[in-house]
This record gives structure tokens, sequence and C-alpha cells, in this order.
């Protein structure tokens, strides 16, 4: 049983490195919203393993909180803003999937060579948890940084924000008042955000932040 | 115990430096008297603390360990033979400027800009010499730092002061973060930041070296080390009189002392070449500290530039002193520390009266250009003497102290040939030779300051009518002419005293100093030399008593009538006078073009013009060309190109982030 419940919890883990890796190389909008979707119902049903194999029961409430905000009440408000704003058949440039696919699996596999002897002593779920972790935060931030679609971007932001929950459960979960208040703020990040992307398609008919970059001359 | 009543008093120089805004708010007149009275308590207390832990042994010394500061750490305090001794010099200096400024601080026009960093500033510099731990050193060296900025800026309106204000700062910053690092390397990656923990360590020799190096730049940034000298004789000038006193002669002091501790005290081993370095930095801060003050004209600046010179003494004694103790020559290795730290505080005492003297020019005659000045002597006949005491003192001139004390090292340099090391032997006589060089120096530039403000005819309408102060600052340097003049003739119970500090540094100390015969010193033993300023004193005094009398009886009493003879003026006005340029035009001639670059270019004008014909001088300062302005070029350099970064787009800062964690991570990899 011990054996299994680690297999278990490194391959609910690992899903979520891999869809990670999904969204690097989704050019379209609607399709990344449904990669985002599926990564945070594998952050659901991983938490929701770590909560039984832990007999946590607040992590069931994390559990739950990812999967109704993060796997569907964000998802679809994006993509009916999606809709609104008019850029569902925009293809966005990537700048290379095999480049950025290679700079993924470098970072995997830094955070591997970072994670597994600094947390040595952990127990082999917490360590290994925190290793594919890392992964996932460092793939967000990579998509972050190559996309310039600002929604992409938001995507990118928000599956930085799953990786640190899985990092918070497997090292026995943080106490569900920080839980509840990260997700509130994630919520109120979203709805200012979006409130945002208005605004700054009405100013310059369009949501590539390159041009926000044009208007203040900023330089590559 | 001392060191309690010490460690009170600071508590209360700092409480009165809290009192004091509250105090001048009130614009209370006698808000000047309370707080210089009130430093002036604290100072006498911390003064006989010194004392006695100075001399009543090690009954009096110890060490305190308080909980404040770090947590899990506190503060250490210790009062030993070097701190006592320092203690000593810093309250001395701190007594006399706190009698001082009672009259002078009545001059201020904006007091409270002054009185409550000055308390401030002697709590800072008391608590550097307490410190037994390298964070309490750190903090009160910065607080030292600080408050005497503040000092410095008192008088911000002066663009001049403002620019002075603005270096010191820079270099002050720059002297705290290599001391920083000198102390990071003498604790090691999981060392206590204790000096009784750090005396214990082993230091390998590479990290001693360093070490040394890096003192040199933190605590001779401070004491005014050429080439770090840059920032002190344009903020100790800017500073009120007083201030300018203590900054000249006891925060150089308490940077020597920083030097002292570190390099004789804290490293384990130290090797021969760092004599080397020190002697050389020490030689050529003498020479050219006294060269850079035979030509100026600001009084102040000249007596800061003279600092300069006195600090390369200091630390040429230093440098023998680690030549000998490397080689083992106790005797000689005590006998060039004494003697430095004996300088140390001998220029403590004459530079304070000299800057005293200045302050009172400056108030009487409100001038600092000495071009500007002559005559005072007429006008402020006991400043004027006062005035001429401190510069036979400091020109090395017997029966004074300062000649007991360059005395003193010049009888270490001649103990040079027994040093195994060529470098070393070739050097020293070297050093002393420098020394010697400016010695003379300084006496010229000595005659010029005296004579060009205090004699000869008033330059100027405001030297015509000078007033002599009041008497709170002539009492002031009364005591630090008695003191001088009683260091001079009776030196022996001074070097007595000092013979626990060059036992802990060295390992040896001089031979008891005896009463008998004539009050004379011994620096080695009787055979090879020895000195007596009583009978130098009181030779003087008989030659002078018979010449008198000589001429009193012998001379003729007749009238005589003759046509009066105008001196060689024919005419009358001051300015057909000896100016102070010309005074130094011949030294300017020798050295000016090697060590200033000195240029004189005239422009006549064509025939017909009546334009006047102009000589013009040029001096260029090479350490500001050579050290300052390519490091200033590479600072605007780096941050024009560094300015791009201000402009970037949101996704290249999201990327030198993400660099930035990728970077750092790797780091953690490769080195875990």
């Amino acid at each position: 049983m011990e054996r299994f419940s680690l297999d278990a919890a490194h391959l609910l883990a690992g899903g979520m490195v891999l869809v990670s890796f999904m969204m690097l190389y989704q050019n379209r909008i609607l399709g990344l919203l449904n990669v985002f979707a599926a990564h945070a119902v594998v952050l659901a049903l991983s938490v929701a393993w770590q909560a039984y194999v832990q007999s946590a029961p607040h992590l069931f409430v994390t559990a739950a909180i990812a999967l109704i905000l993060k796997a569907i009440i964000i998802p679809v408000a994006l993509h009916h803003m999606v809709l609104r704003l008019g850029v569902h058949r925009d293809i966005e440039t990537v700048g290379g999937i095999g480049p950025t696919m290679l700079m993924g699996i470098g970072l995997v596999a830094l955070s591997m060579v970072v994670m597994l002897p600094a947390a040595a002593e952990a127990d082999p779920i917490a360590r290994e948890d925190l290793a594919l972790a890392l992964s996932v935060i460092l793939l967000g931030l990579l998509m972050m940084v190559t996309r310039q679609n600002a929604i992409s971007q938001i995507v990118g932001f928000m599956s930085l924000e799953n990786g640190l929950v899985l990092a918070a459960t497997g090292a026995r979960g943080m106490p569900l008042v920080v839980e509840i208040s990260v997700a509130f703020s994630v919520l109120v990040a979203f709805i200012v955000i979006g409130v945002f992307l208005f605004r700054i398609r009405e100013r310059f008919d369009t949501i590539d932040t390159q041009a926000l970059d044009d208007f203040r001359e900023g330089r590559e | 115990m001392p060191i309690a009543a010490a460690l009170l008093s600071v508590a209360g120089l700092a409480g009165v430096a809290v009192v004091a805004p509250i105090l001048t708010a009130r614009r209370l007149t006698s808000a000047t008297p309370v707080v210089y009275g009130a430093s002036l308590v604290f100072t006498s207390v911390l003064l006989v603390s010194g004392l006695l832990g100075l001399l009543g042994g090690s009954a009096f010394q110890g060490v305190l360990h308080l909980p404040v500061g770090l947590p899990w750490t506190g503060a250490h305090f210790a009062l030993d033979p070097l701190s006592a001794a320092f203690l000593v010099i810093v309250n001395f200096g701190a007594v006399v400027a706190s009698i001082y400024a009672i009259g002078y601080g009545a001059h201020e026009e904006e007091p409270g800009r002054v009185l409550p960093f000055y308390p401030a500033f002697l709590a800072g510099m008391n608590l550097v010499v307490l410190s037994a731990d390298a964070f309490g050193f750190l903090v009160a060296w910065e607080f030292m730092s600080l408050s005497s900025w503040a000092l410095v800026m008192a008088h911000h309106h002066e663009a001049e002061n403002r620019r002075a204000g603005f270096v010191y700062l820079l270099m002050a910053s720059f002297g705290t973060l290599m001391l920083l690092l000198a102390f990071g390397l003498l604790a090691g990656p999981d060392g206590d930041y204790a000096f009784s923990a750090i005396r214990t360590a082993e230091h390998v020799p590479w990290i001693a070296g360093l070490v040394l190096v890096l003192m040199l730049l933190g605590a001779g940034s401070k004491a005014g080390l050429v080439p770090l000298h840059v920032w002190l004789p344009l903020a100790h000038p800017a500073a009120p009189s007083h201030v300018s006193a203590l900054m000249s002669g006891v925060m150089t002091k308490v940077a020597i002392y920083g030097f002292i501790r570190v390099v004789f005290d804290l490293v384990s081993e130290p090797a021969w070449w760092w004599a080397v370095i020190v002697l050389i930095l020490g030689a050529g801060s003498a020479v050219l500290g006294v060269l850079h003050a035979v030509l100026q004209r600001d009084l102040k600046r000249l007596l800061a530039y003279s600092t300069v010179e006195n600090v390369g003494i200091v630390f040429i004694g230093l440098g023998l002193g680690l030549a000998f103790k490397t080689n083992d020559m106790a005797g000689a290795a005590a006998l060039a520390v004494t003697a430095s730290i004996f300088h140390a505080f001998n220029h403590s005492l004459f530079k304070s009266l000299l800057f005293f003297g200045a302050g009172n020019v400056l108030t009487g005659a409100g001038e600092r250009d000495i071009e500007k000045l002559g005559g005072l002597v007429h006008r402020m006949p006991e400043t004027a003497y006062l005035f001429l005491g401190g510069c036979l003192a400091i020109s090395a001139l017997p029966p004074l102290n300062g000649f007991v004390s360059e005395w003193l090292i010049l009888q270490a340099i001649l103990l040079s040939p027994d040093l195994p090391q060529w470098a070393l032997r070739f050097l020293v006589p070297a050093s002393g030779a420098m020394l010697a060089l400016a010695a003379a120096l300084a006496a010229a530039c000595f005659v010029r300051a005296f004579g060009i403000t205090f004699l000869s005819r008033p330059r100027s309408p405001t030297a015509e009518t000078a007033q002599e102060v009041g008497r709170w600052q002539i009492r002031a340097m009364y005591v630090l002419f008695g003191v001088c003049l009683v260091a001079g003739i009776f030196p022996g119970p001074f070097l007595d005293a000092l013979s626990p500090v060059s036992q802990l540094l060295v390992g040896g100390a001089m031979p008891k100093q005896p009463i008998v015969p004539h009050f004379s010193i011994i620096p080695i033993s009787e055979s090879r030399s020895s000195y007596s300023g009583f009978l130098v004193f009181f030779f003087i005094l008989m030659a002078s008593w018979a010449a008198i009398r000589v001429i009193h009886n012998f001379a003729s009493r007749a009238v005589r009538r003759a046509p009066p003879w105008d001196c060689g003026f024919p005419d009358a006005s001051p300015a057909t006078q000896y100016t102070a340029d010309s005074f130094a035009q011949p030294i300017r001639r020798v050295f000016g073009p090697l060590a200033f670059r000195a240029k004189i270019s005239q422009t006549l004008p064509p025939p017909g013009d009546m334009a006047p014909a102009r000589l013009n001088l040029t001096l260029r300062d090479l350490v500001w060309e050579f050290v300052y302005a390519p490091i200033e070029g590479a600072v605007l350099y780096a941050a024009e190109r560094l300015n791009i970064l201000q402009f970037l787009t949101i996704r290249s800062y999201l990327s030198l982030v993400f660099a930035a964690l990728v970077l750092l991570l790797v780091l953690v990899a490769t080195w875990a």
C-alpha cells in the first residue's frame, strides 16, 4: 500500500508536469484554455490523493477549491472573455515549439537536480512532489516569458499557482485559512486582470502586450 | 567597574543627543551651554574610566556582555589597555572640545544643526573603542560616520560643503564596506564575531593578507591615508571648528585604533611584507600631505592636510612595529608601537589646539583665507601665542611633545639594520628620510601659517577689526598647550603608561623610564641614546633669560635721533607685504612639477592694452586624476549602459527574473 500510494502520487504529479508541457505548445487560445482546465483537474486529483494518503481531510477542501475554481469557473470565464474579445481565431506564434520544449525539459532536469539532494531528509512523497512542483512552477514562468498574448500570460500565471499549491500539499499542506485566502486572491487577480484586459483592448484594439510596449517606447 | 561607567556615560551622551533637539526647538539660549556642559561631564567620566583602565592594571579592565543588539549574540564590550589608551585620547580631545564649544557654540547661527549630532558623534567614537565584537564595532563605526557627516553638513547652504558631505558619505560607506568584508574574512564561514573568538582562530596567510589590505582601505580611508584622503581636506574644514578639531584630532585616531586592533591584535600571524605596504603608504601620506598643506591658503584646509601628514607618520611607526614584530624583535617593536600611539595622542593635542586657533580666527576676524589675514597678534594676542605654541609642537621642535614622538620613531628607524629582510633594510631608512623631509616641510608650513596669519600688517578690513574671542575658547586652548608642554618635558610617565598596550600588541615593552637623572627618556638602552625634554626646556629658559639680561644690562639706553627707516616698504599698502603664496613658492618650485604637475603660464597684454599682465599657476591633484577620475568615469559609463534596463518590455523583465531564478538554481545545483 505504501509503495502504491507513492507511485500514484508520482503519477498524478508527473501528470501535471506533462500537462504543463502540453500547454507550452498550444498555439490556439481555446485549446490552451482546455489544457489549462485539464491541468487544474489533475491538480485536484493529486491534492485529493494526498488528502487520502495523509488522511488530512482539510486537503479535500483544497482539492474542491481547485476543481471548482480553476477547472470550471476560471476556464469558463476565460472562454467567454476570449469569445467576447473575438480573439479565439488568433494563432499565436510561440517562438518555435522545439526550442521551447527543449528549454522545458532542461528546467525539469534542473529542478530534479536541485530539489532531490536539497530535500533528501524529507519523506519520499514530499521530496518528489516538491521536485515536480518546482518543475511546474518553472514551466509556468517559461510560458509567461515566451507568450505575448495577455490571456496566455494569465494562463501561465495560473499554472504557476497550481504548482505552488502542489508543493504546499506535498509538504503536509498549508493551513486552510492560507489556502482559502490564496484561492480568493487568485480569483481577485483574475477579475482584476479580466477588467484590465477589456480596458486594454478598448484603448489599443488588441490584447497583444507588444502594443503596450510600443506605446511606452519599450525596447526588447 | 570603569567599563560599566563608560557605557553608562555613552548612554548619557546618546540621551543628550535625544534631548538636544527638544531644547533647540524651544529656541532656548541656554541650549548650547547645557548640551556642551553635559557632553563635558560625560566625556570626563569616560576619560577617567580610560585612565583607570590604562593605569590601574587588570583590576579596572574587563569585559561586559549585554543582551542588546543582535538577538542571541548580544553585544560584547571590553576595556583592555589598547581600548583604554584610545579612550583617553578620544575623551581628552572631547573634553577640551566641549569646553571650547561652550564659548564657540554661541557664534553658531543654526545651533539646531550642530547640537543634536555633537554628543551622538562623541558616543559613536567611544562605542567604536569599547566594542568587542565585529557587529557592534561596525554599527558604532557607521554611527560615528553618519553623525559626523551630519556635522559636516551643518552649513549646507554653501555648495562647497554639500560637495564635501557627498564625497565624505561616499568614502565612509566604501570604508565601512571594506571593514565589513575584513571582519567577514576574519570570522570565517561559521565564525563567531566576538573579538575573543576571532583572536583565538587560526587565519590562513592569504586571508590574513587580504584582511590587511581591506583594513588599509577601510580604516585607512577614515584615517586619511593617501590615496584615500580626498574627502578629508574637504570635510574636516566644512564642519564647525570644534567639530573639525574632533574629526581631525580624534576621529582619525579612532580609525587608527581600528587598524591596530585588527592588524596587531586580532589577526593571528602577520607577515613581514605587510610592513612594506604600511611603510610605503605611511611615508607617501606624510610627504604628500604636508606638500599639499604648504600650498593651502585656507587655514582649516591647511590643518586638514597636515592631519594627513601626521597620520602618515603614525602609520610609519605602525609599519615599523609590524616589521619588528614579525622578526621577533619585541623591544624594537614596542618602541615603534609606543611611539606611534604617543604620536597619535600628541597629534590629537596640537591639532585640536590649532583648529581651535583657526576657529578663533574665524570668529574673531571672520576669514579663513590667510591671504586676507595678518597682524592678528596685536588684535588677538592670546590666540596668537597659543597658536604659536601649537605650531611649535606640530613642527616637532623641542621641548614640546611633537618632537618626542617623532624622535622616538626615528630611534626605531635606526634599529632597522638588525632586520633580516633586505627589502625592509632598504625601505625603513628611506621612510625615515621621508619622515625627516615631512618634518622639515611641516616646519616651513607652520612658519608660513603663523607668520602670514598673525604677523605683518592686516591685509583686509576684517582682519584690521578682529576681536579677541571669549574666555572659554582661550581656556580650552591653555589646557591643550599645557598638556603639550608637560608631555614634551616629562614624556617618561606617558611612555610608561603605554607599556601595557605594547605588551598586548607586540609582547614586549619599552624599558621603564627613570625619573632621575633629569627626567630623560631612554628608547632602548642608556648607552645608545637618551633625551631629556626637561634639560632642553631648562637650557632654553636659561639662555633666553641670559640673553634678556645681557641686552638689558649692557645695551646702551642713550636716546638716538635718526631718520626713520621704512623697513624697505616705501609703499604703505598691505598688499606689498610678503604673501602666503610667495612664501610657499620655493617649495612649489622644487616639488610642484613632480607632485602637482605645476605649470605657470603668463599672459601679457599687447602693447597699448591697459589690461594687467597675469601669471597663471595651475596645480593638478594627481591622486584625483589618476585614481578617482577613472573610477568616476567607469561608474558613469556603467550607469549609461545600464540605463537601458529602465525601458525594457514587461516580457523582458519577466525573462530577466526567470533567467536570474534559473541561474540561482543552477548555482545551487552545482555547489550543493
